[in-house]
C-alpha cells in the first residue's frame, strides 16, 4: 500500500504532508517537553516564565523534593508490578496452553467467559472485591493490589497466548507426545522456547496495565500501601499550600519514567501488544 | 499373530448424531504397509489419530502387537508418525529432533548417539545433524522427521501424508525411497494418503474409506481390478475408470448390454452375468481407459462399437482418445503408435473378461 | 487366595498402571481450574453480588434488606447522574469521533513513504504509554488558568487572550477531551496504519490504472475495505471512554462542582467517599449495561463471522 507516490522528487504535496506529519510531532511532544521544562525550574520561574521559556538556572529541586515525597510509593508501585506481571504472565502461558492445545468439553465456553473479562467496566466488581480483601486481612496492602491485578489481568495474558499457541500447528504436540512427552514436558520443552515473542507482549502489557493503575490502587490500597498513581494524584490535587508545580511536574515524570522507558526499549511488542489485544482469534 | 488389529472402531465428535468413523475392521500383519486412503473428510486421519491415541475413540478396540491399546496413553503404545507438515521441533537442531524421544524414555547417552548415527546414516542426513529446521529444504525436513520416527524403533510407524508438501519430483523421489525403506527394514506401517497413485504404488494392503467406513480392504492389485463398488472403482486408477449407462438384457440365452457409439447399437455378450439378472434394468458399466482398444478392420467376429474421436491427449508414454458411447464421454488409453485423427469414426473392442457393473442407485457391485 | 483378594489385587495394579493416564487426562483441566474459578467467583460472581447490592438500602456497609428498584429510581432522579451521562455522551461521542478523524489522518499521510516514519510513529504513540494520571497532570498545568497555554500565548503577543475552560463548569469537558484525544489518537493511527499496510496493493494498482485520484482510491476502496479496524477502534475507544475515570480524577475531580463527572467518577465517590454504597452499585450496573449493549452485538458479529470464514 504505501507504493502509490512512484515519484520519489519533493513535490509540493509531498513536503506539505511532511509539514503536516512534523508539526502534529510537536504537538504531541509538547506536553512531555513542557513536564521537563517545569520540573527543572525554581518555583518562582515557574510563575515568571511561561510553558515554553526555559528554566532560568536549571536546579533539581523540584525533582528532589518529589523524589522524597513519593519514593516510598514509587517502590510500592515495583512491589506490586513486578509479581502482578510474572505471576499472570505465566499463569496466562499456561492456561493459553491448556485452552489451545488441550481443547476439552467446555473450553470453548471457559475461553468466552474470559474474553468477556477483557472488556468488563471494573467497576461492577470494586465493592465484592473489597469486602473480599477486608476479610482476607489483604485491605490496604501490595499484596492485595498483586492478587487483583493477577485475577484481572489472566483475561489479558490467557488472550495472547490462547491467539499465539493457535498459529503453532497441533502436529508439533502429537509429534511430542508419541515421543513420549507430557503436558508439563510439551510446554517447557517444545512450547515456551517458542514463545519469546508474546512472553515480551504480555510482560510490557501487563507492566504498563499493572503500573499505570490508579482505579484499584486508590479503591483498595491506600496510606503507605498505595502506587505510585494514587500518590501522584494525592500530591497534585492538594489544595493546601501553595502549588509547587516544578515539584509536580517531577513527580509525574518519576511515575511515567518505567513505562515510557519500556515503550523505548521495546515500543514493537508495545504496539504488538496494543493491536493483538485487539484482534482476537 | 496381528500385528494391528482395529476391531469395530468407531467414533462420534461431541452430541453430533454424524459419526466419524463407523465401525472399521482391519488386520494387518508384522512387517506390512496398510495405506488408508479415500477423499478428504473420509475419515481417514481420524483412524489414524485414534490408532496413534492422539484422539479417544467411541467404542471398539485397538489391539497392537497382541494387546489391547484402546486407553493407553499415545507415548506408551510405542508407536512412530511422520506427519504432513512434518511438526520437527523448531528450536531444537535435527540432532535433538531425532534424539528427544529417546531422551524423554531415559536412554542413556551414549545409546542415543549411536541410534542418530545410525539413522542418520541410513537417511543419509549426518551433514545436517547440527542444523535447525528451518534452515532446512522440504525433502531434508522430510527426512528429519522419518529419522525422528526410525530412531525409536516402535512397533509401529504411522505417515499422515508424509509426501503432499513436496513439488511434484521430490515427491516421486521420497516415494521410491519410503518403499525401499520399507523393503530393507521390514516396519509395520500404517500410512495415509489422498492420493491414489501412493496408494497403488507403496501399499501391500489398501483400505479405501469413504464417510467413516471402509469400502474395500485388500491388496492394490485386487482393489484395481476387482473394485467393491462404484466409489473404489471411481477414486482408484488414473485416468479414471469409464461408467456408461446401459440396460441390461438377454439375447439368445446370453446376458447382453447394448452400446451405440456412431451408428448402429451393438449387443455386447457379459460373460460373467447371470442371464437371470439380465432382466432390462439399468446399470453402470464400468470399463478402464486400457481395457479398451481400436482396431482398423473387422477381426474374427468380435462385435465392435464405432465411435468418433473427439480429443486426443498424446501423454508421452501413451495417449488418451476421447469418444462418446451411449452419451457419455469414454477415455481409451492407447499406445502413442497407433493414434487415430480427430474426427475420424474408430472401432472399439472391449475386453470383455473385465467389464465391471453396478447399480446406479447404490453403486453396489452386480458382478 | 479368596476371589475377592484375587478382585483387590488385580484392581490394584490397574489403577497403578491408569494413574498416570488418567492424570495426563486431568492436568489441562486441573491448570485451568484456578482461572476458572478466579472468573467465575471474581467477575460473574461479583457482578452479581453488585446488582444484589445495587437492590438494597446499603450506605456505608452492606444490608441486605430489599428495596426493589429504589436505588435505580434515585438514580435516575439524581441532578449529578444525569450530568455525568451526559458529559459522557458528549466526551465519548466527540472522544471517539475526533479520534478515528485524527488517526485515520495521520495514518494515511504516514503511509505515503515518509523519511523517518518509525520516529514519528514512536512520538504519535508515546502517550498510550503514560499513565492518565501523567496525561492529567500535564494537562491540568498546561490548561492552568493563568499560567498555562493562557500566559504562553499572552506571552507571544496575542493580547486578550483568555483561555480558563478547565474552571468553566460548561467547558470543562473539553479539556478531558483534549486530554484523553491526545493520549489515544496515535493508538488509533497505528491500528489504521496496520490495517492499510494490509491492503492488497494490485487492487490499489488496478485503480490507478482505471484512472482513479489519490483521494477517491483512499475513499471509495481503501477505507471501506478497512471496516473491521474501524469496529475494533470503536470498540476500544468507546471502553477507554465508559472507563475513564483516572484521567477527571487527576484533572478535574469532577469539578467545578460536578460539571465534568462521568459515571466511573460518580460510582467511586458515592460508594466510597459518600455512603452511598447502593446508589453507586446500582450505577455501576448501569455501566455495565452501557458496555454489553456495546460489546454483545460486536462479540456477535466477531463470532459470527469467523464461523462463516
Amino acid at each position: 500500500m504505501a507504493d502509490l507516490s512512484r515519484s520519489k522528487r519533493w513535490s509540493f504535496n509531498r513536503i506539505a504532508i511532511h509539514a503536516t506529519l512534523l508539526v502534529a510531532c510537536a504537538v504531541y511532544l509538547v506536553p512531555l517537553i513542557v513536564m521537563l521544562l517545569t520540573s527543572f525550574k525554581t518555583p518562582d520561574d515557574v510563575r515568571t516564565g511561561n510553558l515554553l521559556t526555559l528554566p532560568v538556572d536549571w536546579t533539581l529541586i523540584g525533582w528532589i523534593k518529589a523524589w522524597s515525597t513519593v519514593h516510598e510509593y514509587f517502590w510500592n508501585s515495583f512491589m506490586i508490578t513486578v509479581p502482578a506481571v510474572i505471576i499472570s504472565t505465566f499463569i496466562g502461558a499456561l492456561n493459553g496452553y491448556a485452552l489451545s492445545k488441550w481443547s476439552f468439553k467446555g473450553s470453548n465456553v471457559l475461553f468466552s467467559m474470559l474474553l468477556f473479562g477483557c472488556f468488563i467496566p471494573f467497576q461492577v466488581i470494586l465493592l465484592p472485591m473489597s469486602f473480599t480483601l477486608g476479610k482476607l486481612g489483604l485491605a490496604n496492602t501490595t499484596t492485595g493490589l498483586v492478587l487483583v491485578h493477577v485475577i484481572y489481568g489472566l483475561a489479558f495474558t490467557t488472550l495472547f497466548f490462547r491467539n499465539y499457541y493457535v498459529g503453532i500447528p497441533d502436529a508439533l504436540i502429537k509429534a511430542a507426545r508419541l515421543d513420549g512427552a507430557g503436558f508439563f514436558t510439551i510446554f517447557w520443552k517444545i512450547l515456551l522456547p517458542l514463545s519469546t515473542p508474546i512472553v515480551m507482549v504480555s510482560l510490557i502489557w501487563q507492566f504498563t496495565q499493572v503500573w499505570n493503575d490508579f482505579l484499584f490502587g486508590v479503591v483498595f490500597a491506600s496510606g503507605s500501601a498505595q502506587p505510585i498513581t494514587v500518590a501522584l494524584n494525592n500530591l497534585v490535587n492538594t489544595s493546601t499550600g501553595a502549588k509547587e508545580y516544578n515539584v509536580d511536574m517531577a513527580a509525574a515524570m518519576i511515575a511515567a519514567l518505567p513505562t515510557l522507558l519500556v515503550y523505548i526499549f521495546a515500543g514493537k511488542y508495545f504496539v504488538r501488544g496494543l493491536t493483538s489485544g485487539v484482534v482476537k482469534g | 499373530m496381528a500385528a494391528l488389529e482395529l476391531k469395530n472402531v468407531r467414533k462420534t465428535y461431541g452430541n453430533a448424531a454424524q459419526e466419524a468413523l463407523k465401525g472399521i475392521n482391519i488386520s494387518i500383519d508384522t512387517g506390512q504397509f496398510l495405506i488408508l486412503v479415500g477423499p478428504s473428510g473420509c475419515g481417514k486421519s481420524t483412524l489414524m489419530n485414534a490408532i496413534a491415541g492422539l484422539e479417544d475413540i467411541s467404542s471398539g478396540a485397538i489391539i497392537l502387537g497382541g494387546e489391547d491399546v484402546t486407553t493407553v496413553e499415545p507415548k506408551d503404545r510405542d508407536i512412530a508418525m511422520v506427519f504432513q507438515s512434518y511438526a520437527l521441533y523448531p528450536t531444537m537442531t535435527v540432532r535433538e529432533n531425532i534424539a528427544f524421544g529417546l531422551k524423554i524414555r531415559k536412554t542413556p547417552a551414549d545409546q542415543i548417539a549411536a541410534e542418530v548415527d545410525r539413522v542418520a546414516k541410513l537417511l543419509q542426513i549426518e551433514h545436517l545433524l547440527e542444523r535447525k529446521p528451518s534452515q532446512l529444504s522440504g525433502g531434508q525436513q522430510q527426512r528429519v522427521a522419518m529419522g525422528r520416527a526410525l530412531a525409536r524403533r516402535p512397533k509401529l510407524y504411522l505417515f499422515d501424508e508424509p509426501l503432499s508438501n513436496l513439488d511434484a519430483k521430490l515427491r516421486v523421489e521420497m516415494r521410491t525411497e519410503i518403499k525401499l525403506m520399507h523393503q530393507r527394514l521390514k516396519t509395520t506401517t500404517v500410512y495415509v494418503t489422498h492420493d491414489q497413485i501412493e496408494a497403488m504404488t507403496l501399499g501391500d494392503r489398501v483400505a479405501v474409506m469413504k464417510d467413516g467406513e471402509v469400502q474395500q480392504f485388500g491388496t492394490p492389485q485386487e482393489i484395481y481390478n476387482n473394485p467393491a463398488n462404484l466409489f473404489v472403482a471411481s477414486f482408484i486408477g488414473s485416468p479414471p475408470m469409464n461408467f456408461i449407462p446401459v440396460a441390461l438384457d438377454q439375447e439368445s440365452g446370453r446376458s447382453v448390454v447394448r452400446l451405440q457409439g456412431q451408428g448402429e447399437r451393438i449387443a455386447i455378450s457379459l460373460p460373467m452375468l447371470q442371464t437371470a439378472l439380465a432382466d432390462g434394468r439399468e446399470a453402470i458399466l464400468g470399463i478402464r481407459p486400457e481395457q479398451i482398444c481400436i482396431r482398423r478392420g473387422q477381426i474374427g467376429d468380435l462385435p465392435l462399437v464405432s465411435a468418433r474421436v473427439q480429443v486426443v491427449e498424446p501423454t508421452g508414454p501413451d495417449t488418451l482418445v476421447y469418444v462418446e458411447v451411449n452419451g457419455v464421454q469414454v477415455c481409451c488409453r492407447l499406445a502413442p503408435v497407433d493414434t487415430p485423427e480427430i474426427g475420424s469414426i474408430v472401432a472399439l473392442e472391449l475386453d470383455v473378461e473385465r467389464l465391471v457393473l453396478f447399480e446406479p442407485a447404490s453403486g453396489a457391485r452386480i458382478a | 487366595m479368596s476371589l475377592s483378594e484375587v478382585q483387590i489385587m488385580r484392581t490394584g495394579t490397574s489403577t497403578s498402571v491408569r494413574k498416570p493416564d488418567r492424570l495426563q487426562k486431568w492436568l489441562p483441566k486441573l491448570v485451568l481450574a484456578p482461572t476458572a474459578v478466579a472468573m467465575i467467583v471474581c467477575l460473574y460472581g461479583y457482578m452479581l453480588w453488585t446488582a444484589v447490592i445495587s437492590l438494597t438500602t446499603s450506605r456505608f456497609m452492606p444490608v441486605y434488606n430489599f428495596a426493589g428498584f429504589a436505588q435505580f429510581e434515585r438514580l435516575l432522579a439524581n441532578d449529578r447522574w444525569i450530568v455525568a451521562c451526559k458529559n459522557l455522551a458528549i466526551f465519548g461521542g466527540m472522544f471517539i469521533l475526533l479520534c478515528l478523524i485524527i488517526g485515520v489522518f495521520f495514518a494515511i499521510l504516514l503511509d505515503q513513504r515518509i523519511r523517518r516514519e518509525g520516529f514519528i510513529r514512536t512520538i504519535y504513540l508515546y502517550p498510550m504509554a503514560l499513565s492518565m494520571i501523567v496525561t492529567g497532570t500535564a494537562w491540568k498545568w498546561l490548561l492552568n488558568p493563568g499560567l498555562g497555554l493562557d500566559k504562553l500565548l499572552r506571552d507571544w503577543g496575542w493580547e486578550g487572550f483568555r483561555f480558563d475552560w478547565l474552571v468553566d463548569t460548561d467547558r470543562v469537558i473539553y479539556c478531558l477531551l483534549i486530554a484523553a484525544i491526545w493520549q489515544a489518537s496515535g493508538f488509533v493511527m497505528a491500528m489504521f496504519l496496520a490495517g492499510l499496510r494490509g491492503v492488497d496493493s494490485a487492487i490499489i494498482r488496478a485503480a490507478q490504472i482505471d484512472g482513479a485520484s489519490l483521494p477517491t482510491i483512499y475513499l471509495r476502496i481503501v477505507l471501506p475495505s478497512l471496516r473491521p479496524v474501524f469496529f475494533s477502534a470503536v470498540m476500544i475507544l468507546s471502553h477507554i471512554a465508559i472507563k475513564s475515570f483516572d484521567l477527571v480524577m487527576a484533572m478535574t475531580a469532577g469539578g467545578p462542582g460536578y460539571s465534568s463527572d462521568l459515571p466511573a467518577v460518580f460510582m467511586y465517590q458515592h460508594t466510597f467517599t459518600r455512603g452511598q454504597m447502593g446508589l453507586g452499585a446500582a450505577s455501576s450496573v448501569l455501566m455495565l449495561g452501557a458496555v454489553l449493549a456495546i460489546l454483545v452485538p460486536y462479540l456477535y458479529s466477531e463470532l459470527r463471522s469467523k464461523r462463516h470464514g
